[in-house]
């Protein structure tokens, strides 16, 4: 074990490789050793769901950076490192194969695990997750055309595989227990647009109605799903979308606070000043929305990198970025600002006939969320500047939300940062 | 209206009070499509797609002197066409723009037939 100052960072995910990124550039000269298990360099995970699995890129080519940059920028990349425990007393990361690798700032970055199915039959040859390049090897090979697709859970990563298997010439069903779509993330009426278009798509959407087993052939194979109201549907496959858990378990044994993720302070610092954590995995209090949060995120999880790294360099610094959100299914966009499951009132604007946008207002009157749906170029804009003004806790009047004549960017210039 | 000079022609975009200040228009021209900004350095130029994703910066956010495409909040330096922020990686084309007689003029590459 070196006695060189060193940086040491659990989870070669999103967060952790552009954390190792940004303490090179906030000027680190020490070491810096990025811990990963999945066998490969770090990736892009967005792609999966949608060019990967429509054949247009491949997982090398999500890669975040080249060979040559870890190289070039001494970052000590492991790709098959698992971590057996965090040993705070001596400062040091203990791997399974028993060796160790001190640390003056750590950083855990172990992102979330999605949740697998229970039912009975969950074992079965064909039923699958999607979160890791591996994950969309497998499931790109169950979607050819002509092929039936079973899908569990209508959140992000469900209906993003639905677009995709539609386009890949599946067919396709999504089951989901709670009675809408997206339940956790967009207002109903966001979540009603996007299920209309999954429908006319072709999409057999279900809700209210579980997955009691997956029904198998002789062979291991799945053959179809029996569901909670009795019916049988013959399918060729199952995709679990169905939400992940913080991988917390390393912080946990380590007596590091635990609250639903890794608790952390505005800094991202953990209950042990030496030890830090961002992206899925960390919960942190929001200075705009005064509670603890967790985000699941690719926005989040760069953003924390950026901020964790300086932080890990002593510069103290308050983590305030407004969330944001973004799925790509079809020709839509779904952005999301803010926290709309915070807000009591909406106000409503019609960018054009198909692209709309739900702005969310507290019970001070105070925007804390923005949800926009359609076309890009019909939404994006005024989706950015309502981003701006959560960030400013503005009150707007929520007729002016709804009137598309009025332009938002001027709304800026009154209300200072 | 076209004027040529060795590879580049310059053709007239818009009246240079068509782009408010800090903002970005659409400028299409000869199949291709372009991004006309007006930051405080003056007016600048550059392919109106984003070099991650199928979007048009011309829909996107201008912020100082950088571009922020709308699809996924990549950023781009809107002199130079430098990334500045992820997902974007691969830089973005610039062209030359002059404003003469308050019109943004945008040097685009010269056509074959324009040559003759």
């Amino acid at each position: 074990m070196s006695n060189r100052p060193a940086m040491v960072i659990i989870g070669a995910g999103q967060s952790g490789a552009r954390a190792a990124h940004a303490l090179r550039d906030n000027g680190w000269e020490g070491a810096i050793t990025l811990l990963g298990n999945e066998g490969v360099a770090p990736y892009d995970r967005p792609p999966l769901s949608k060019a990967v699995l429509l054949g247009q890129k491949t997982t090398a080519q999500c890669a975040l950076y080249d060979e040559a940059f870890y190289r070039d920028q001494r970052i000590d990349l492991r790709i098959d490192a698992n971590v057996q425990q965090i040993d705070r007393a001596a400062r040091a990361v203990v791997l399974k194969d028993g060796h160790s690798v001190g640390y003056q700032r750590l950083l855990i970055a172990t992102g979330a695990a999605p949740r697998r199915l229970t039912v009975p039959g969950s074992t079965l040859e064909g039923v699958h997750v999607l979160r890791t390049a591996a994950d969309a090897l497998n499931v790109v090979d169950e979607l050819s055309p002509g092929r039936k697709i079973a899908i569990v859970g209508a959140g992000f990563i469900g209906l993003e595989i639905a677009a995709t298997a539609i386009a890949r010439g599946c067919e396709v069903i999504v089951i989901e227990a709670a009675a809408r779509a997206l339940m956790r993330a967009v207002p109903e009426i966001v979540a009603a647009c996007l299920v209309e278009r999954h429908r006319q798509m072709g999409v057999d959407v279900r809700f209210a109605v579980q997955v009691d087993r997956i029904i198998g052939s002789t062979m291991k194979r799945v053959t179809g799903v029996k569901l909670s109201d009795g019916t049988s549907i013959a399918c060729d496959c199952v995709i679990a979308g169905i939400g992940v858990k913080p991988r917390t378990e390393l912080a946990e044994a380590a007596g590091i606070d635990v609250a639903d993720g890794i608790a952390v302070d505005d800094t991202l610092r953990t209950n042990d000043p030496h030890i830090f954590a961002a992206g899925d995995v960390c919960s942190f209090p929001h200075r705009l929305f005064r509670r603890r949060m967790r985000l699941e995120c690719w926005k989040n999880a760069e953003d924390h990198a950026r901020i964790v790294a300086r932080n890990m360099l002593d510069r103290g610094e308050t983590y305030s970025e407004v969330p944001w959100f973004w799925s790509d299914q079809y020709d839509m966009t779904i952005q999301i600002a803010g926290m709309p499951a915070f807000g009591v009132t909406t106000a409503v604007r019609e960018t054009s006939a198909a692209s709309r946008i739900f702005f969310a207002l507290d019970r001070d009157g105070v925007l804390v969320g923005a949800s926009g749906v359609g076309q890009a170029s019909e939404i994006a804009r005024d989706v950015r500047i309502a981003q701006e003004l959560i960030a400013r806790r503005a009150c707007i009047d929520p007729t002016l939300l709804s009137d598309r004549s009025v332009k938002l960017k001027p709304l800026l210039a009154v209300e200072a940062l | 209206m076209a004027v040529e000079t060795n590879d580049i022609e310059w053709v007239v975009a818009c009246a240079a009070s068509e782009i408010a200040e800090e903002d970005v228009i659409r400028f299409d021209y000869a199949g291709a499509s372009y991004a006309v900004y007006r930051i405080a350095e003056g007016f600048f130029a550059s392919d109106g797609w984003c070099t991650h994703e199928r979007a048009h910066l011309a829909d996107g956010f201008v912020l100082a002197r950088e571009i922020e495409c709308p699809l996924h909040q990549g950023r781009f330096d809107i002199p130079t066409g430098k990334p500045k922020s992820p997902p974007v990686c691969v830089h973005l084309k610039t062209y030359p723009v002059r404003v003469e007689g308050g019109e943004v003029l945008l040097g685009v590459p010269a056509q074959a037939q324009a040559a003759s």
